[in-house]
């Protein structure tokens, strides 16, 4: 591995000011899970490693049904999914956090980084697109808010700016019967990036009969995730059945862009993102009748 | 769950510790992480090597820079080609000159690089960071050439050749030289098996098939990378510790690679984490060696998982067309394959061990098998689990289970309708011995899980079985040292890969009447036990068992003649029985085991006794595999719900090492069958070199594995063992295969049969429906 | 040469001080600088499992850890599986249930599987797969595994300690005593 200096500050503005010197030649460091691995591998060249662990405002998890969902860029996904009021609360997320990687991994990663690291294939950015996630961004010229469907770039790149971190994702808190659901497609049973995934979100009506409002958002078949807004869209005011599922997977397949690549081909992605699309509605339409 | 069936016509053994599952005496070790594998090593001084390999596939070396790395700060010395002697005195030639070279051009590359990831220098530095990054300092100036990277490429008209010097050998027998045919080309040999007369049989049948099967190079997946360390005392010997499956065929390598008496090496076995025959050939060590002479100091090189990928064997992707014609009665009239298996860099696949096995288990009257081993811009192909045989099976198994669907019989009838009796001609023209194949198929045919309900849609059951015939023999030697408590001391020369040193043990504690835990193997280096071939061809538990035993029989003779000078007899005049020294002439005249071994010092000294057994006679033996699998259609996603595995073990020495062969050989099946291949580019470099997209089976991909050990005892092992290692992996590729073929209703016929594939080949079916 | 960080830490129970570049992985610094070969390399990008330590009370691959991070935190490994009593039943099990061949894997596993267990010793088998799904065999299948892991549990579950030592099955305890029958 290439040479760096590492560096822990344990305060915000510290960690800003220390980003901003090295500007590209400087990453930070959350569970180490990619940075780490893509630093072995020579993917980028830099001189310094902040380690962004021991600032308080990174570390935050709250979870209230006033409140919503703080979620600090430095919390591990295990801390995530372990929680009661966010297995309840924030099915969807809980769902990405579970799947990547392994325990090992869980016990590092996070949720933060997963969307830094803005791979196409990344499993949390879907699920929080479809809760409505926002990315809350601090840097030399101050903080600013950045839906997270806005937070990617292309392929491993984000639209932070030089000296900027990711501080905290910020969910609304959840109305009633409202459910998500986030699902992906690996030839093994864990472990895999995904050839496709798909989450979902429906917000229905007291009768749990009608749609409100949803949302739907791919990965793997673009360069970056894709919020499939029109798609969500056409099932406001719909039944909440079969018929619509359809009609909205069909739309979602339109705003699939995939390559052919060693781990799918274009026709199998598209395919693939119907059939999860699908199946991601019909579980967030159960979740939001129980809820 | 594991059952274990009696079917042999041999008297069932009534063995007191054969059979029994002790703990292994190498457990406490591996359990608590004391076990010191290949890395974990560090002598005090020891620097660090790393190798620069080849970006290309293909092209010429035209010279190499290595000014800018060895100026770095921490770098102590660097090698090239020009640093091995057997390299500097014999050109590349394959059939001719020592078999050492071509080995050295895989170590370290001289004129030419034939693969992407072939070693082409090696820098040594204080720190492996320090030494990659040298690495990255070496200039070479190449000739890029274009690549020929598979079979196809590689044999068509006018094909780039890899070797100018590479002319086709035609033999009609696995072990012969052939005959040089002067064809210059990319196929080094072309083998053809053939009885009875062809043409005839296939006008004899009633329905014939002809199909193709193609399989993808796989790797045998060790999760311990490679990993050696080399010490060469200035003026002195030259030892080398390093993960392996075979110590005197390193030793014996090395000193041929750098020109040395063989006296001069010693080769220390470090644990192994897995091999599966990939670590018969090793790759650093020679390199280690030179690095080591240069600095004066100890060196140590391990692989990156990525170096594992690209720079050591993996096993074949092959093209098979098979075509078997059957009679009303299911009897198969002829059978034909037409095999191509990729060798990579250098020639060498396991073609023929596909090709003398593919068919062996059916007695046909009318056969032609021609193999052909094929060069490519690929690593050179390294043992994989019954090499060769894994790819043939698939093929001949997945025709024989449509063929049985397409004339309505029962798989395993068609099978048993063939299936070869002792006396009866495998396609090698070698008679088979007393081998319990039709015994292994009844019992098959009998298990519950063949006739289960497989309750649910989407579901499909698949049955293959897997032949092999090892010879073994190719030497292990044993020395027995009793010690004064009545224990023994066990010494032999083969690495431990799966459980071993234990059924060796009990073994030993067999013959000697003891307990498995009074008996106490170590595994040592080559100074210090009689020369021993490798640990592979599922012939330890056989061969240095014979060697132990042999050993022991000393044991009993010399012990004997020591109680014959106590009670003042003739050494004829004691009987040793049920672990008890017996006089015939007094029978009240007793010594167990550890009285006797208490008194030794006092009647002459120590008792220590060595064997070698060379005999050979491993046999041949059935596996089989059933799956059932559930697919679901609109992802193409596999998930196996049951898994049965069977293995003709001859006498199980100890069963759970034995079940773990069977189902550690049937997760490779899956992972090939299902997920596994080298991805390339055309240019020929691989692009999933690493664990996350070279898909190996997890502990969530399978269902537990039901193990059903048959016990037809081999006439040639004084208890009936046979070998465990290689079977199980034959037949589990075409058992997933059929499974899945039957679970969507058409025929997968390309391995890996990813999810991808199954949509389309369903999608291919509803079109044409 | 790079400059050498000053790490406080403390493994397996013990208060231990290292130095390490900056560069170096918490594999590297348990297996390289402190000799504890117990914990393996696999991989070295997380896709293994053969690294898994306990940090913090987590089980991580410690590939992916720098050795510097490892300031203040409490490791387990493998060679802090086993007490002076004797082995963890997990051990144990293992050995009973021959759930290793070449071994390469075992520590990842024990140290994966141990952390579980003291979550929940009533883990069943889809359980066990789920959490372990993260450490690779090649040689087992699993199967065995399992088995072993759902009897540690068994075990835990009872009470017994399994804090026997291996003379369960008698294999490699010495008979320290040398008679000599006159």
């Amino acid at each position: 591995m290439q040479e760096f200096e590492y560096v822990a500050p344990t305060n915000l503005e510290d960690a800003i000011r220390l980003m901003a010197e090295k500007g590209p030649r400087a990453k930070a460091l959350a569970g180490g899970t990619d940075v780490l691995v893509q630093l072995r591998g020579g993917r980028f060249q830099i001189d310094r490693l902040v380690d962004v662990k021991k600032i308080p405002e990174l570390n935050e998890l709250s979870c209230s049904e006033t409140d919503g969902l703080t979620l600090g860029a430095a919390v591990p996904c295990c801390l995530v999914y372990e929680d009661p009021t966010i297995q309840k609360l924030y099915p969807g997320v809980v769902d990405s956090a579970s799947l990547i990687g392994g325990i090992q991994i869980q016990g590092r990663a996070t949720v933060g980084g997963n969307l830094c690291n803005a791979a196409p294939s990344g499993d949390t950015i879907p699920a929080l697109i479809v809760q409505e996630a926002t990315a809350i961004v601090a840097g030399p010229n101050g903080r600013r808010s950045i839906p997270v469907e806005d937070f990617c770039a292309g392929p491993g790149r984000n639209v932070l700016q030089e000296g900027e971190i990711l501080v905290a994702l910020h969910m609304p808190p959840p109305k009633p019967h409202f459910g998500a659901n986030f699902l992906r497609f690996i030839p093994r049973n864990e472990m895999d990036i995904a050839i496709a995934n798909s989450a979902a979100s429906v917000l229905l009506d007291d009768s749990g009969q009608n749609i409100v409002s949803a949302r739907i958002a791919i990965g793997s078949v673009a360069p970056t995730p894709v919020f499939a807004r029109d798609a969500g869209n056409l099932l406001v005011g719909k039944e909440a059945n079969e018929a619509s599922i359809e009609e909205a997977a069909e739309a979602t397949k339109k705003v699939a862009t995939p390559i052919n690549d060693m781990r799918g081909t274009i026709d199998q992605r598209i395919h693939l993102v119907g059939v999860l699309t699908k199946r991601a509605l019909r579980t967030a339409i159960s979740r939001a009748r129980e809820g | 769950m594991t059952t274990t069936t009696d079917k042999g016509t041999a008297t069932p053994g009534k063995y007191k510790v054969l059979g029994t599952r002790p703990v292994r005496h190498d457990g406490i070790e591996k359990v608590t992480g004391a076990a010191r594998y290949g890395a974990d090593i560090n002598l005090p001084g020891t620097l660090h090597g790393k190798v620069l390999r080849s970006p290309h596939a293909h092209a010429r070396i035209l010279s190499i820079d290595t000014s800018k790395a060895e100026a770095m700060p921490g770098v102590r010395a660097v090698a090239t080609s020009k640093d091995l002697p057997i390299i500097q005195k014999h050109e590349l030639q394959f059939g001719a000159g020592p078999a050492a070279r071509v080995l050295a051009e895989n170590d370290l590359a001289d004129k030419k690089v034939l693969y992407k990831g072939q070693a082409v220098a090696a820098v040594v530095a204080t720190s492996p960071h320090i030494a990659e990054e040298a690495v990255g300092l070496i200039e070479v100036d190449y000739e890029v050439l274009p690549t020929v990277l598979g079979w196809r490429e590689a044999m068509k008209e006018g094909a780039t050749l890899l070797h100018e010097n590479l002319t086709e050998k035609f033999t009609v027998s696995r072990a012969g030289a052939g005959d040089d045919t002067g064809n210059k080309g990319n196929t080094a040999t072309h083998l053809q098996l053939k009885m009875g007369d062809i043409e005839q049989g296939f006008k004899e049948a009633d329905t014939i098939l002809e199909r193709e099967y193609n399989t993808q190079t796989v790797h045998q997946g060790y999760i311990e990378p490679f990993a050696c360390t080399a010490q060469w005392v200035p003026d002195g010997r030259l030892t080398i510790w390093t993960s392996t499956q075979g110590i005197f065929g390193v030793r014996g390598n090395v000193a041929a690679i750098l020109d040395i008496p063989e006296s001069m090496v010693k080769v220390v076995p470090m644990e192994i984490g897995g091999g599966f025959g990939g670590k018969g050939t090793g790759y650093m060590e020679p390199v280690a060696a030179v690095l080591s002479k240069k600095t004066g100091h100890p060196v140590k090189m391990v692989m990156s998982r990525k170096e594992v990928f690209e720079g050591t064997g993996p096993s074949s992707g092959s093209f098979i067309r098979c075509k078997i014609g059957v009679d009303k009665s299911g009897k198969i009239t002829a059978a034909q394959l037409h095999m191509i298996y990729e060798a990579g860099a250098f020639p060498g696949s396991p073609m023929a061990g596909g090709a003398t096995s593919a068919l062996s288990a059916y007695k046909i009257d009318n056969v032609l098998i021609d193999g052909y081993d094929v060069v490519c811009n690929k690593p050179k192909t390294a043992a994989y689990r019954a090499p060769g045989h894994p790819q043939g099976a698939f093929a001949v198994e997945s025709a024989l289970d449509e063929l049985a669907e397409l004339v309505g019989m029962d798989p395993m009838d068609l099978r048993l309708k063939n299936v070869a009796m002792e006396g009866d001609r495998a396609a090698t023209g070698v008679p088979h011995a007393h081998v319990g194949l039709k015994e292994v198929m009844d019992v098959i045919k009998a298990h519950p899980h063949y006739t289960a309900p497989l309750g649910g849609p989407n579901r499909g059951r698949g049955v293959a079985t897997g032949y092999r015939l090892n010879g073994g023999g190719s030497g292990s030697s044993a020395t027995i040292n009793v010690i004064a408590n009545g224990t023994v001391n066990l010494t032999t020369g083969s690495m431990d890969l799966s459980g071993t040193r234990v059924a060796i043990a009990m073994q030993v504690a067999e013959a000697l009447g003891l307990s498995a835990e009074d008996v106490t193997p170590q595994v040592v280096d080559t100074d210090s036990v009689g020369w021993t071939g490798g640990s592979g061809g599922s012939r330890i538990t056989f061969d240095t068992g014979r060697a132990a035993i042999a050993a022991a029989q000393l044991v009993i003779e010399q012990m004997s003649a020591r109680a014959a000078r106590l009670w003042e007899v003739q050494p004829e005049d004691v009987e040793f029985v049920d672990g008890t020294f017996v006089c015939t002439k007094n029978t009240e005249d007793k010594y167990s085991f550890k009285e006797l071994a208490g008194r030794l010092m006092a009647t002459g000294g120590p008792v220590t006794c060595s064997a070698m057994d060379s005999q050979g006679g491993v046999g041949g033996a059935l596996a089989a595999n059933i799956f059932d699998v559930e697919v679901d259609p609109e992802t193409g996603k596999v998930d196996i719900l049951r898994s049965t595995v069977f293995l003709d073990i001859g006498q199980a020495a100890h069963p759970s090492y034995v079940e773990g062969q069977m189902q550690g050989g049937t997760l490779q099946g899956i992972g090939w069958a299902l997920n596994e291949e080298y991805f390339y580019t055309p240019e020929g470099s691989m692009v999933n070199s690493s664990l996350l997209d070279y898909r190996m089976p997890i502990s969530l991909d399978l269902p537990m594995i039901d193990c059903v050990l048959i016990e037809y005892p081999n006439p040639r092992h004084p208890y009936g063992l046979r070998g465990a290692g290689e079977h199980p992996i034959i037949a589990p590729l075409a058992a997933v295969a059929n499974a899945v073929s039957r679970a969507i209703g058409t025929r997968m016929r390309t391995l890996p049969i990813t999810p991808g594939a199954i949509l389309e080949a369903i999608e291919e079916k509803n079109a044409t429906n | 040469m790079a400059d050498k960080i000053h790490v406080h830490s403390t493994i397996n129970g013990t208060e231990v001080d290292f130095l390490c570049e900056s560069r170096e992985s918490l594999l590297e610094v348990l297996r390289d600088t402190l000799g504890m070969t117990g914990t393996k390399e696999g991989c070295n990008d997380g896709n293994c499992g053969a690294c898994t330590i306990v940090l913090d009370g987590r089980i991580v691959d410690c590939c992916c850890v720098l050795g510097v991070e490892a300031e203040g935190k409490s490791i387990l490994t493998i060679e802090g599986v086993a007490s002076p009593e004797g082995l963890h039943p997990l051990q144990q099990a293992f050995l009973e249930e021959a759930a290793l061949q070449c071994g390469i894997c075992t520590p990842g596993f024990i140290v994966a599987a141990k952390s579980l267990l003291e979550r929940e010793p009533d883990a069943d088998e889809a359980r066990i797969r789920h959490w372990l799904a993260g450490n690779l065999c090649r040689c087992t299948g699993y199967d065995k595994i399992i088995r072993a892991v759902l009897k540690a549990g068994e075990m835990i579950n009872q009470g017994d300690g399994g804090r026997s030592s291996s003379a369960a099955g008698g294999v490699g305890a010495a008979d320290s005593r040398d008679v000599y029958n006159d």
